[in-house]
């Protein structure tokens, strides 16, 4: 029941600025995400994966991080990246946006497709590549400026200035966030006088405020307590129809709330992955198993 | 009995020693505080009865060093240009140089480590170097002894405390940070003068009045290269007169009511300082309260 009720709440939101973009001066932006739209379904006919990871290897000197990666995550849907601490879950997430490149003694080497197309040892700018992305780390990290400044620096970076756009654009994504209420008296506050939480979803409405396609979640609730925690799972609930999320998690009891799809690593390599029901319900190997029972953490 | 007399006795050492130690540093703690007092009382005291408006409103008329009437208004100006100069054209070229070894060189810690080895060793260098150093300099290209020049030794002077001030800030931010800006699909510029720079805000304002303070209070480095005039200087190429300058030539004359204007320039000068310290901490408390606390 309460699910619905967000999620059409949502849909509203994003109806109602969807409508105000057609008639404003902002026909680029919505004509530019159309385009894109078309382009994604023509390049991805039978495809139905959005990003694909073939053979990673990740080596910090010569110890193994990630040993021969091979994922498929379907597109919107939530895909958990499970497993113990330590096993490499992070790195294989950052590697999906190349910030793998600010830890130059990793030595990175395979490929990673998204929407069919190799990111990884692409010439294309890399800022580019990496605002199809957004990301949540494991604890938030807002920019050091105000709240409203922190949703739309992504906008500014990207040429969007007129005011007009950005108040509205704003607003949007920090309702889709549902930050709006708590903070709409305080915008031009710093946004490091937030709770942890609410940083949290504001780092959720500045990823979003990039207009990615996809959200990486590294850990996003280790850092929050228990009911801010819940407000960020139901929020990836909603968000899968228009986003393809990929989250890591130690958590199993998280994974079996929301996961769609699960990717089970142990010490560097894909254990097993599948659809969540028979990964939790019909587990097919044996350290899956004894993952799951907890004799393994 | 025996054993349990030990265990006392090993007891009250630990009590004694925790007793001698935390003495030792409450007294450290006094003996600055004392020292700083003292420094401060001196100049106040012999300073004070000299100091008076003319001081400060006027330039020295014929005879100011031999007790006539006059002011320090050169040298107040003088350093005043000095100081700001310098200090202008160290954090020009400071701050990008710190930015670009915490962002751009950061995968190169190596490079980055023998750049802040060299800073060290520059800031490490007497003022004195400087001063024959751009003494030479001037020399070479023909200058003479002009506010440009003082600016430009004094510049050099103050560059490694400007750029290891912020630098140090820079470098204590967690790469938890770069991934957030990175992540947004931020350039590398865009990380380092949109993100970076506001975060570590309080420390370039901190690194900016370090430097002033060294640049308006050294005497040895504008010895040779900025001279000394009576008058305040109208353009970059004339010599300047600046305080420490004023108050060493003040205390080496043998008059009494000279000497005692000495101190009275040590007051200005002490003050000009006291200024700037506490509108550092005024900003940097304003500028605080935008960066993220780890």
């Amino acid at each position: 029941m309460e699910t619905t009720h967000f999620s059409s709440s949502l849909l509203e939101d994003k109806n109602e600025a969807d409508a105000s973009i057609q008639n404003k001066e902002t026909t680029y932006f919505y004509r530019k995400k159309v385009d894109g739209a078309n382009q994604e379904t023509e390049r991805n006919k039978g495809e139905a994966s959005k990003i694909e990871v073939r053979g990673l290897n990740l080596k910090i000197k010569n110890k193994v991080i990630l040993n021969d990666i091979n994922v498929k995550i379907p597109r919107n849907k939530i895909t958990i990246i499970l497993g113990p601490s330590g096993c490499g879950k992070t790195t294989l997430m950052k590697s999906m946006n190349r910030l793998t490149e600010l830890y130059p003694e990793m030595n990175v080497k395979g490929e990673i497709f998204i929407d069919g197309e190799e990111i990884l040892n692409s010439r294309r700018d890399v800022t580019e590549i990496r605002k199809q992305m957004g990301l949540l780390s494991q604890r938030p990290y807002p920019l050091p400026m105000s709240i409203y400044k922190n949703v739309a620096y992504g906008l500014k970076i990207s040429g969007r200035l007129k005011k007009r756009f950005l108040d509205k654009r704003v607003e949007h994504y920090l309702r889709q966030a549902s930050l709006w209420n708590e903070v709409k008296d305080r915008l031009r506050d710093p946004a490091s006088g937030l709770s942890i939480g609410q940083q949290q979803r504001l780092c959720l409405a500045r990823g979003l405020a990039v207009d990615p396609d996809i959200i990486l979640a590294d850990e996003p609730t280790s850092a929050l307590d228990p009911i801010s925690s819940q407000e960020i799972e139901k929020k990836f609930v909603e968000l899968k129809n228009n986003y393809t999320i990929v989250m890591v998690t130690h958590i199993l009891r998280q994974a079996a709330r929301i996961a769609d799809y699960v990717v089970f690593m142990y010490l560097g390599e894909v254990i097993e992955q599948g659809p969540a029901n028979e990964f939790f319900n019909n587990p097919k190997t044996e350290i899956t198993k004894a993952y799951l029972k907890g004799s393994i953490n | 009995m025996k054993k349990n007399s030990g265990k006392s006795f090993k007891k009250t050492r630990l009590k004694y020693e925790e007793y001698f130690f935390r003495w030792v540093m409450f007294l450290s703690n006094y003996i600055i505080a004392l020292i700083l007092g003292f420094i401060i009382y001196t100049i106040l005291k012999t300073g004070i009865p000299a100091l008076s408006l003319e001081m400060i409103t006027e330039t020295p008329k014929g005879g100011f060093y031999f007790g006539k009437e006059g002011g320090v208004l050169n040298a107040i100006i003088g350093s005043l240009y000095l100081g700001l100069g310098s200090t202008f054209l160290a954090f020009v070229v400071g701050l990008p140089v710190a930015l670009f070894m915490n962002t751009w060189l950061m995968n190169k810690k190596r490079t980055v480590n023998l750049v802040r080895f060299i800073l060290d060793l520059l800031w490490g260098v007497p003022s004195i170097v400087y001063g024959a150093f751009g003494f030479t300099l001037m020399v070479l290209l023909g200058l003479k002894a002009s506010l440009l020049a003082g600016i430009i030794v004094i510049a050099l002077l103050i560059l490694p405390i400007m750029i290891r001030g912020i630098d140090e800030g820079l470098k204590n931010i967690p790469k938890g940070l770069y991934e957030a800006s990175y992540s947004l699909g931020s350039t590398k510029s865009e990380t380092a003068f949109k993100v970076m720079m506001k975060q570590t805000m309080p420390c370039i304002i901190t690194a900016v009045l370090l430097s002033f303070g060294r640049a308006i209070g050294d005497t040895a480095a504008v010895l040779f290269t900025t001279g000394f005039t009576d008058n305040i200087p109208t353009s970059l190429s004339q010599p300047t007169a600046t305080l420490p300058l004023a108050i060493f030539f003040q205390l080496s004359s043998p008059i009494p009511e000279v000497k005692q204007r000495a101190y009275a320039a040590a007051v200005i000068l002490t003050a000009i300082i006291l200024v700037i310290s506490i509108l550092s901490r005024v900003f940097t408390y304003r500028y605080k309260k935008h960066s993220i606390k780890f």
